[in-house]
């Protein structure tokens, strides 16, 4: 049982992190960046609760506040720059996140024993969850509360304005700019959206395996991120959803028995999906459930666009 | 107005627009012709920003736009339509005009009101629009299945949904038939009617002569003529930048 509920909390924080990356993707940017954001998350909320022993949801949004923050710096300068010369950007600022927590010593006293984070050991006993005697089906409920909100809130974001926005300015940025939009102020808007929905998920991440060390956060993890949006499609927040059930449960966990195999059978049926579903498992039309509200429309809602 | 100050645009070797002055004066239909490469669309770009000038500057109302973002012309009432058309089809019709409401008024509602309201609250603004634009029916269809006339026609709503004080279009008639020229030039003087500014390009010669009230024409980036209408097609140097083409010639001499 513990089994499928550790499946649970993965299927959930890697959908926050697809998540943090599809609001950036709406404005169509590719970023590589979540990853350190997510980390950022990890680390940020590790020490609130760890070493301060603050409560675990202030400290959650603590943690997603301070990725927003520095999302929002690194967005201005990381955003002049758009497609291969973006990725690399944002890669390069992943790394460089890792690199610091790589290095990162800091530790405090507590009970007796040391803790913090302590260099290339990474950052052990973020043990609020056992100190409080969570069991695991409290803390997978607790994980996808924060799914669910972030959810909620991005499929609303989305029916608004704003959503509309990211949207225009991720299909045509000189459209965009000719009818008045600040290109600069949505896209960093959007990343530091994704910061802080990155930060959240990076610091549930670190409570639930409660040893986070810099190696995990790497390019793997960042490609992960923007994998579960373009595979899922941008039509709505449940393509990023389905593409993590499908990417975390069916490919990593359905196809473990593989072994070595599995790596290979994993690239070849994302080569398929992409070329089944060029715009992503669930396609990249926004859904608009809220056109019934009005008269209906006289043609579908959910055509293929372009 | 609209004052264009010994405006240029150079692509390394190409003088795509050279030493351009001139005035477009409030409420007017101004046109602006030219052979094909004469530069229209590049002061389009110079005047919306989104081309640098190489020297030279733009003023709206004595503001001198030059320096300023495109966004920031937009809310000082400056929008424009695409000679190839840029709509954003992965949105609906409304949902076009609705990114669009940035102009000076629009931008002074609260943030979270502008920002955040659902669609389902959308103005009776844009619904006006649409019915002005002969596209209501189509209002939450998405814009890439609309037709050609019907995106030229969207494309102009969205520039006209920030309630913009200068309208800049290019183009517009190009691809439609005689009887839709028709209809556009009902449209445009009806913009004008709303005191609105047009700066109208196009190669639609009819169309030009029968509603501008003032011409200015281009040829290899320089301003060849300026005058009205009748002047324009009187005008010799304007006849030599046409010859050539023979037809453009007859257009002129009989519209
Ligand atoms: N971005 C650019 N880079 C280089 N050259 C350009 C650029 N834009 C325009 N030009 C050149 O500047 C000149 C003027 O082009 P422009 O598009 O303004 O002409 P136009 O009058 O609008 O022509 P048309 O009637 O064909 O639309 C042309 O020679 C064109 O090749
Ligand atoms: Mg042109």
């Amino acid at each position: 049982m513990d089994f499928y509920f550790g499946l649970l909390q993965i299927f959930g924080v890697h959908t926050l992190l697809g998540l943090s990356a599809y609001v950036v993707l709406l404005t169509g940017q590719v970023s590589m960046a979540q990853a350190g954001f997510y980390a950022i998350g990890a680390y940020a909320a590790g020490a609130a609760t760890a070493m301060f022993g603050m409560h675990i949801i202030p400290a959650v949004l603590l943690a997603g506040l301070v990725s927003a923050a520095i999302a929002c710096a690194v967005g201005f300068p990381a955003l002049r720059v758009k497609g291969l010369m973006l990725v690399v950007a944002t890669l390069a600022f992943g790394e460089m996140v890792r690199m610091i927590f790589f290095n990162l010593t800091w530790q405090v006293e507590r009970d007796g024993a040391l803790v913090g984070p302590n260099g290339a050991e990474g950052f052990r006993a973020i043990r609020y969850f056992p100190e409080n005697g969570w069991e695991i089906w409290q803390v997978t409920t607790l994980i996808w509360i924060f799914v669910a909100l972030v959810m909620a809130a991005l499929w609303w974001m989305d029916r608004t304005r704003a959503g509309a926005v990211l949207r225009a300015v991720g299909h045509d940025e000189v459209a965009a700019q000719s009818i008045g939009l600040n290109l600069t102020a949505v896209k960093v808007g959007a990343m530091t959206a994704g910061g802080f929905i990155a930060g959240i998920g990076g610091s549930l991440y670190a409570h639930t395996v409660t040893h986070i060390e810099h190696g995990i956060f790497g390019v793997l993890l960042a490609t992960f991120a923007v994998a579960y949006p373009i595979l899922g499609g941008l039509g709505s927040v449940f393509g990023t959803l389905i593409a993590v059930l499908f990417i975390q449960g069916f490919l990593v966990e359905g196809l473990r028995f593989m072994g070595d195999w599995r790596s290979l059978l994993f690239g070849a049926l994302i080569v398929v999906a992409m070329n089944l579903r060029p715009k992503g498992l669930l396609g990249d039309t926004p859904l608009r459930l809220g056109g019934l509200r009005r008269k209906p429309s006289s043609t579908p809602a959910l055509q293929e666009a372009d | 107005m609209l004052t264009l100050e010994n405006l240029s645009k150079h692509f390394g070797g190409v003088r795509a627009v050279d030493d351009v002055s001139l005035t477009i004066r409030e409420g007017e239909i101004f046109g602006l012709i030219g052979p094909n490469g004469s530069g229209k669309s590049t002061t389009v770009n110079l005047i919306t920003g989104l081309y640098a000038p190489t020297t030279g500057r733009v003023m709206l109302d004595g503001y001198d736009l030059t320096t300023m973002a495109q966004h920031e012309r937009t809310a000082m009432g400056v929008a424009r339509t695409f000679q190839n058309i840029r709509l954003f089809g992965n949105l609906t019709v409304a949902e076009n005009l609705w990114v669009a409401q940035n102009g000076h008024e629009q931008r002074r509602a609260h943030f979270l009101s502008r920002w955040f309201r659902a669609g389902g609250e959308r103005g009776a603004d844009i619904d006006e629009l649409l019915e002005f634009s002969r596209l209501l029916s189509k209002r939450d269809v998405p814009a890439s299945a609309l037709s050609f006339g019907e995106m030229r026609r969207l494309e102009m709503a969205r520039a006209l949904a920030s309630n913009p004080r200068v309208l800049l279009l290019d183009e517009p008639a190009a691809g439609a038939s005689l009887e839709d020229g028709q209809l556009l030039a009902e449209r445009i003087r009806a913009v004008q009617g709303r005191g609105v500014t047009v700066l109208l390009i196009e190669h639609m010669m009819e169309l030009v002569m029968g509603i501008t009230d003032r011409i200015a024409v281009l040829n290899f980036g320089g301003k060849i003529a300026e005058g009205t209408p009748a002047e324009i097609q009187r005008n010799d140097d304007v006849r030599s930048a046409y010859l050539g083409s023979k037809h453009k010639n007859e257009e002129l001499a009989h519209a």
